[in-house]
């Protein structure tokens, strides 16, 4: 009898160990390529092809100065069609979104259920079912070779909506909003004034989850954009794929893959708390 | 009281707040989806200079899908989603029932799910051009397995059939393995622990605690969890497009659905590419009525335990 606590007390702490291991083994697995992408960006093209090596080069500039200045790939004005398609899809997603979801939450109006049901039954359509319509109609509006289509259909986006509906319930008491208007505020000030301020961690957790969705978007806009000058970052790496690779200076294909992909793990890094969160309050993503 | 009532009605806001989504919805989502599925009855596509069509052709579309390679790439898709999945759900599910745990008490939890969700960010094109540098044929990974004698000379990934797919479902796997965890958690943490107390108490084991109260009652969310998945699955384009630059190689066994559409509408095929996307559009209605029912019957199920805690 004296002996069983311990007895399952070592059991315990080896289970515990096994645990350790596996989960060491994944956290591996997840940073092991990122740490290589970023070993390799800071070497020339010459130790790139000696092999792999554990420590870092010292070719980090020079390798963002050729990048950043190839004449075949418009890397600057890359990220600058990238960052304004990120950031307004962001803004768009979020402001329309909070409206959406406050109006199903707020008013009492017939078609509520419906309206609500049909953003629930469409949320998680893919994009890609209706992109030959997609593609032809922006022809026809003059808008192929332009970022607006990138930027404009997120005011419509189901799955904000429904994550900002929950939170309302949440934690939005509708007695404020009839004291406002008791006081005089118009809906639209009530709004503005009153609820965005209380959904200010829902808006900053689904801001930075459209703003990074778009970053990645690449089907759609590889369909829509020719020109040079309005590519985004994904189709720069596709242009860069399709390529000659051998060719090419192995640093500035590592660096482009390092501009794509290290601004957003440095934002999450110092904002994983929240976003963490995010994901399980949402309870969709997709 | 009611003439307040009359003057006090605020329903028509409803419709003012709704009006931005459901316009922009109805003109970049619904159009485009009704002319698609018009497209996809009618001939209509370019050849050199010439576009041909739209003629009316009724169903042929769809019938010369089903003798073309469609079947094929189906398949294509869904082995590699099922090759990628089926670890996914295994190890979430480990990962989700070690980190609630009240046994085992793992410590560095904020630490794992911070690394572990990371590569869901990453851009897709992005994650697959890196894994096209470092599994290429004299690339890092290549020059490891070589120099530490596991392999006598470069393993030619991108040109053996389960080396490429196997790629890509790896890499399906690491994106999404984290953010199912944390899913899974979630519901984990939201079962009433009383379950747990009173199974201890009867001198359950946790292997059998986890078979009979865990896993029945998250069944809806791994519901939720499959069919998004599946979803997921069926619009994987950006890793195999990138890692095979839009080939599909070796002989277009990594070639996806989504993929073989891409390749219709570079070619203005729009025909073609309306039946591939009117087909994929009616298995997506299909399984998001599934989502539909899964996620309303989450509510009542929610209800219910915030109608319990209020009685405690």
């Amino acid at each position: 009898m004296t002996d069983r606590p311990e007895k399952s007390g070592s059991r315990l702490s080896a289970a515990r160990f096994a645990c350790y291991l596996v989960l060491a083994v994944l956290c591996f697995l997840c940073l092991f390529f990122f740490y290589m992408l970023v070993v390799n960006s800071s070497r020339n093209n010459f130790q790139i092809q000696q092999g792999f090596s554990p420590l870092p080069g010292s070719s980090f500039a020079v390798n963002l100065k050729n990048t950043l200045s190839n004449a075949n790939i418009p890397v600057v004005s890359g990220i600058v069609n990238s960052l304004t398609v990120s950031a307004l899809s962001a803004l768009f997603a979020t402001y329309f979104s909070a409206m959406t979801a406050y109006g199903i939450f707020a008013y009492d109006f017939k078609l509520r259920r419906a309206a609500f049901t049909l953003i629930l039954l469409i949320m998680v359509m893919p994009t890609q079912i209706s992109a030959v319509g997609f593609v032809t109609q922006m022809q026809s509006m003059g808008l192929r070779n332009s970022l607006i289509p990138l930027f404009l259909p997120s005011i419509a986006a189901p799955t904000v909506v429904f994550f900002m509906k929950q939170y309302l319930e949440g934690s939005m008491p509708m007695e404020i909003v009839e004291a406002a208007r008791i006081d005089g505020s118009g809906e639209f000030h009530t709004f503005n004034a009153i609820v965005l301020p209380i959904l200010k961690p829902a808006l900053a957790v689904q801001a930075i989850f459209t703003f990074v969705a778009a970053w990645n978007n690449f089907f759609v806009p590889a369909l829509l954009l020719d020109s040079a000058d309005k590519k985004t970052l994904p189709i720069l790496i596709a242009q860069l794929r399709s390529a000659d690779f051998l060719k090419f200076d192995m640093g500035q294909v590592y660096m482009l893959v390092n501009i794509a992909i290290i601004p957003v793990v440095i934002v999450y890094l110092f904002l994983s708390k929240y976003i963490v969160r995010g994901v399980a309050l949402g309870s969709v993503k997709g | 009281m009611p003439k307040r009532r009359k003057s006090v009605s605020y329903a028509k806001w409803g419709y003012v707040f709704l009006l931005p989504f459901f316009l922009v919805f109805f003109i970049f989502s619904f159009l485009p989806l009704c002319s698609t599925v018009y497209y996809s009855f009618f001939q209509y596509f370019r050849q050199g200079l010439q576009v041909i069509g739209p003629n009316f052709v009724g169903f042929d579309n769809f019938v010369s899908l089903f003798h073309t390679d469609l079947p094929r790439y189906f398949g294509n898709t869904l082995l590699i989603w099922i090759v990628g999945f089926v670890p996914q759900m295994i190890v979430s599910l480990l990962l989700a029932a070690w980190f609630t745990s009240r046994l085992l008490r793992l410590r560095g939890q904020a630490f794992f799910k911070t690394v572990i969700y990371m590569p869901n960010l990453i851009m897709a094109s992005a994650f697959a051009m890196l894994f096209f540098a470092l599994f290429s044929d004299n690339g890092p990974v290549n020059n490891g397995l070589v120099s530490a004698g596991i392999q006598k000379e470069p393993f030619r990934f991108l040109s053996s059939v389960w080396g490429t797919r196997g790629l890509i479902a790896f890499m399906n796997f690491l994106m999404w393995f984290g953010n199912t965890t944390i899913l899974l958690m979630a519901a984990i943490l939201g079962i009433d622990p009383c379950l747990y107390e009173a199974a201890e108490i009867d001198g359950a084991s946790s292997g059998r605690m986890f078979r009979n109260i865990t896993l029945p009652l998250i069944r809806p969310i791994l519901v939720y969890v499959l069919i998004t998945s599946l979803i997921g699955g069926l619009q994987m384009f950006d890793v195999p497009q990138i890692l095979t630059n839009g080939t599909g190689n070796p002989d277009r066994t990594s070639t996806t659905i989504i993929m073989y559409l891409n390749n219709h509408m570079f070619s203005r095929n729009y025909g073609m590419a309306g039946a591939i996307s009117t087909l994929l559009f009616l298995i997506c209605a299909a399984l998001c009525l599934l989502v539909y029912y899964t996620l309303t019957r989450n509510d009542d199920s929610l209800r219910m335990k915030k109608s319990r805690g209020r009685v405690k």
